[in-house]
């Protein structure tokens, strides 16, 4: 369930009684529906599911966890060097 | 990507005046003079060549210089229902053109000579027929085939999606050029030659209820010009196919059936568009199984894949070929795919019109 | 796509999957709910990458997958009553009801449109005002903001002309049941991270500490699944079974209000019929009173539905996770994709079809098989 896709808010208009907005996916422009988000700004980056803008992407968040994923294994990885082994297997259990 | 045109009438050149309504009737399919009419103003016009111009029941073509020469003859035939008639890239019309004298190529053959069959709805106006006709002679002149002989027929209203066409196909393989399953082998390379999904996402773009504004157009485009190309830098290309209806991921399944061999691709060799790739995201569609209407897989000796790729980008039509992926010995009959972060699945062969989801 | 392709790192995919290996020291079962994470975990490969340890089991996260036959059935019979345009999400077109499905009713002249989102169907009403527009509203939570608005506009825009056939299903009840059915071998579960955008996270720590399981709140790149895994495993091996949310990016503990409140104003929960499982108590959602009018349910009397399901179909267990879809009898012989007795062979995100497109060839059932991939 949920294929729902990152995009940028583009522009902001009113249509039909209902916050609308152009979102870009990477190229593709779509009218997207604003209604759930009040606070979603021009600039912004929000998952828009079935043509409905769901949640705002928190960038800060986001670069927080790229940073995580760049962090892991190093470590182990230098310590294994340091330690002169070829495959690290962790800690006795 | 805006929406396309409308049919330009203004564009509709006619030495003389039709008769009133401007929309077809039932009578334009019955053989008389409203037929007729429709051929001298519409057809004629959009196909000018000397062969047609003799309106027989047949038209009598000279081949004997092509197959003295130890030439063979190669024969395709195709229909066409795109829904809708005009898209971003083309028109029902270029696709009926191309995909024939494509499917030709696709044996090593020079198409020459196609017919065009046409089943018109009752109530399409005419100058959208004209239209679809005028493409359809701009996209045989652009391939260097004439379209010699044809049919019309009309069907009520409420049948035929406005227009459905048939377009058969003659061409001329030349000597020395074997291409067929039989010739595959384990290491041999598999080439696309340009992007994948383009046509597919253009159709979906503007289709009711799917719609969404990208710059997408369909790549509908002859590749007999690509293929001698490639031929010339090596003959012994052991397989073409044209991606279109199913996609690439139909085409590599049928190689794989057709030669009892494994096929091995790479998901990041494959070449797409960022936003026919953002189109396929959006609407949950897989790229590989996404028609293609201007591209070709090859299946090449390894050998020789640097040689037919170097031959490929000099061409229009090859300008973004790659390498995608190989014929092995492993898993036969199936279609093996090393994914983004490095893991393998299957590629199985579409069921049927693929459908966008939301889970 | 940004935000989207950083998560696809095939380097960073393998770091994780190393840590995951690392980690784990003892067989942990883990099932996600939800079919787009499943979907994504089949494309790309996500399983392989684990270490044996580690098995994925594919929870009954597909909408499609459990809708009830009679829902099937009574779509089948609106869509099949003249004037009616019939409007879906694709997945939806191939789920096999008790003898057809909505593209062989649209084969035999049935208006059936395939739509992105609920809002093309209310256009549709305005549009065709001659015409009564159905639409089939099935989905998990993520779905149901965007279903409810559709209500909301076609009310504004006083549509009488727009109806909605509802199946909605909600996650917190299905992890409580397959917590409470015998022979559940889960240990943690994946969260679904759009589920979760919507209605936040707070309805999961009671559940964590009723049932001991750790619940990690998931994206769905392959990145976002390793990194759901990996916590799960690590809380696993630890011993803690906590409520973590590693899709902080989308997801926050609250939710998104706004929506919650149209969907409190526009449906009400109701015990829903899970195919393949059975009544699951107040784990779905209909049309709240105030908003009858637009029931497809009332609006059209499609006769009695006696839906009929294969007897040889054991969707339901492999939904559980108590059966593998290789280990069916059926599996391969009488249901194929092309053949599908079930919905888990029709939707490309059932287990089922998964397998079947994956190769996986028959195996005898065992209980507690652990291997991940084969």
């Amino acid at each position: 369930m949920c294929l729902a896709v990152p995009g940028r808010v583009e522009s902001i208009h009113e249509a039909e009684g209902t916050r609308m907005g152009r979102v870009n996916f990477g190229g593709v422009v779509k009218d997207v529906c604003l209604a759930y988000l009040p606070d979603i700004a021009v600039g912004d980056y929000t998952i828009v599911h079935v043509g409905f803008a769901i949640s705002k992407i928190d960038e800060a968040s986001a670069r927080a966890t790229l940073e995580t994923f760049a962090d892991l294994g190093l470590l182990d990885e230098g310590l294994a060097e340091l330690r002169g082994d070829v495959a690290d297997e962790g800690p006795a259990p | 990507m805006p929406r396309p045109d409308p049919p330009d009438v203004s564009r509709f050149t006619c030495p003389a005046p039709l008769a009133d309504d401007p929309h077809i009737v039932l009578g334009h399919g019955g053989g008389g003079t409203l037929s007729r009419e429709l051929i001298e103003h519409v057809f004629l016009p959009a196909f000018t060549n000397p062969l047609l111009a003799g309106l027989g029941d047949s038209t009598v073509v000279d081949l004997a210089a092509d197959l003295a020469g130890g030439g063979r003859l190669v024969l395709s035939t195709d229909s066409y229902v795109v829904r809708p008639l005009f898209f971003p890239g083309g028109s029902i019309g270029d696709l009926a053109v191309n995909g024939t004298v494509n499917d030709l190529a696709m044996s090593g053959g020079r198409p020459r000579y196609l017919t065009a069959g046409f089943i018109v709805e009752e109530g399409l106006p005419i100058g959208t027929l004209a239209e679809v006709a005028a493409r359809m002679g701009r996209a045989a002149a652009a391939a260097g085939v004439m379209i010699v002989t044809g049919d019309t027929k009309v069907v009520e209203r409420g049948h035929g999606d406005g227009v459905y066409i048939n377009t058969a196909g003659v061409g001329i393989v030349p000597p020395g050029i074997t291409i067929g399953p039989e010739a595959v082998r384990p290491g041999d390379v598999v080439l696309a030659s340009g992007t994948v999904g383009d046509h597919g996402m253009a159709i979906m773009s503007v289709r009711e209820g799917l719609s969404f504004e990208a710059e997408i157009a369909s790549d509908t485009a002859p590749l007999h010009g690509l293929v001698a190309a490639m031929l010339a830098a090596c003959p012994a290309i052991r397989l073409l196919r044209d991606p279109t209806r199913g996609g690439v991921a139909t085409s590599l399944g049928e190689i794989a059936a057709a030669t009892g061999l494994g096929i091995e691709i790479d998901e990041r060799a494959v070449p797409i568009r960022p936003a026919v790739a953002a189109a396929c995201e959006i609407l949950g569609l897989d790229p590989l199984q996404v028609a293609n209407e201007g591209k070709l897989l090859a299946v090449v000796p390894g050998g020789a894949a640097a040689a037919i790729l170097a031959a490929m980008r000099g061409h229009e039509h090859g300008r973004d070929a790659v390498a995608i992926g190989r014929v092995v010995d492993g898993h036969p009959r199936r279609v093996v795919m090393r994914t983004r972060i490095g893991a393998t699945r299957i590629v199985p062969m579409p069921l049927g019109e693929q459908l966008p989801r939301i889970c | 796509m940004k935000h989207l392709a950083e998560y696809r790192d095939a380097d960073t995919a393998r770091r994780l999957a190393a840590e995951i290996r690392r980690v784990a020291t003892r067989p942990w079962a883990l099932m996600e709910v939800c079919g787009g994470q499943t979907h994504s975990i089949i494309r790309n490969g996500v399983d392989q990458l684990l270490p044996p340890e580690v098995e994925l089991i594919h929870g009954p996260g597909c909408p499609v997958c459990v809708t009830p036959l009679e829902t099937i059935d009574r779509a089948l019979g609106i869509a099949a009553t003249p004037g009616v345009i019939f409007c879906s999400f694709g997945d939806m077109l191939r789920v096999p009801g008790s003898r057809d499905n909505l593209l062989a009713v649209k084969a035999r002249g049935a208006d059936v449109r395939v739509v992105y989102s609920p809002l093309d169907a209310v256009t549709l009403a305005r549009t065709h005002s001659d015409r009564e527009v159905v639409f089939l509203a099935i989905g998990f939570e993520t779905t149901a903001p965007a279903n409810a608005m559709a209500v909301k506009l076609a009310r504004q825009q006083g549509l009488a002309n727009f109806s909605l056939l509802v199946s909605h299903v909600l996650v917190p009840p299905a992890i409580e049941a397959i917590m409470r059915s015998p022979g559940n071998r889960v240990n943690a579960f994946l969260a679904a991270g759009h589920v979760c955008s919507v209605m936040g996270t707070w309805q999961y720590p009671p559940l964590a500490a009723r049932f001991r399981v750790p619940i990690v709140v998931t994206g769905f790149e392959p990145l976002d699944l390793l990194e759901g895994i990996r916590r799960a495993v690590v809380q696993l091996e630890a011993g803690r079974h906590d409520v973590e949310n590693a899709y902080a990016r989308v997801v926050t503990e609250l939710g998104n209000e706004a929506a919650q409140r149209v969907i409190a104003e526009v449906f009400a929960p109701v015990d829903r019929a899970w195919r393949g499982i059975g009544v699951i108590p107040a784990s779905g959602w209909r049309l709240a009173d105030a908003y009858r009018d637009f029931d497809a349910e009332l609006r059209f009397a499609v006769g009695d539905v006696t839906a009929v399901e294969s007897p040889l179909c054991r969707s339901g267990d492999v939904l559980k996770g108590t059966l593998k879809p290789n280990q069916c009898p059926a599996f391969g012989r009488e249901c194929t994709p092309r053949t599908p007795l079930g919905a888990t062979m029709v939707s490309s995100e059932g287990a089922c079809a998964a397998y079947y497109h994956a190769g996986r060839r028959v195996e005898p059932a065992t209980a507690g098989a652990t291997h991940a991939s084969s």
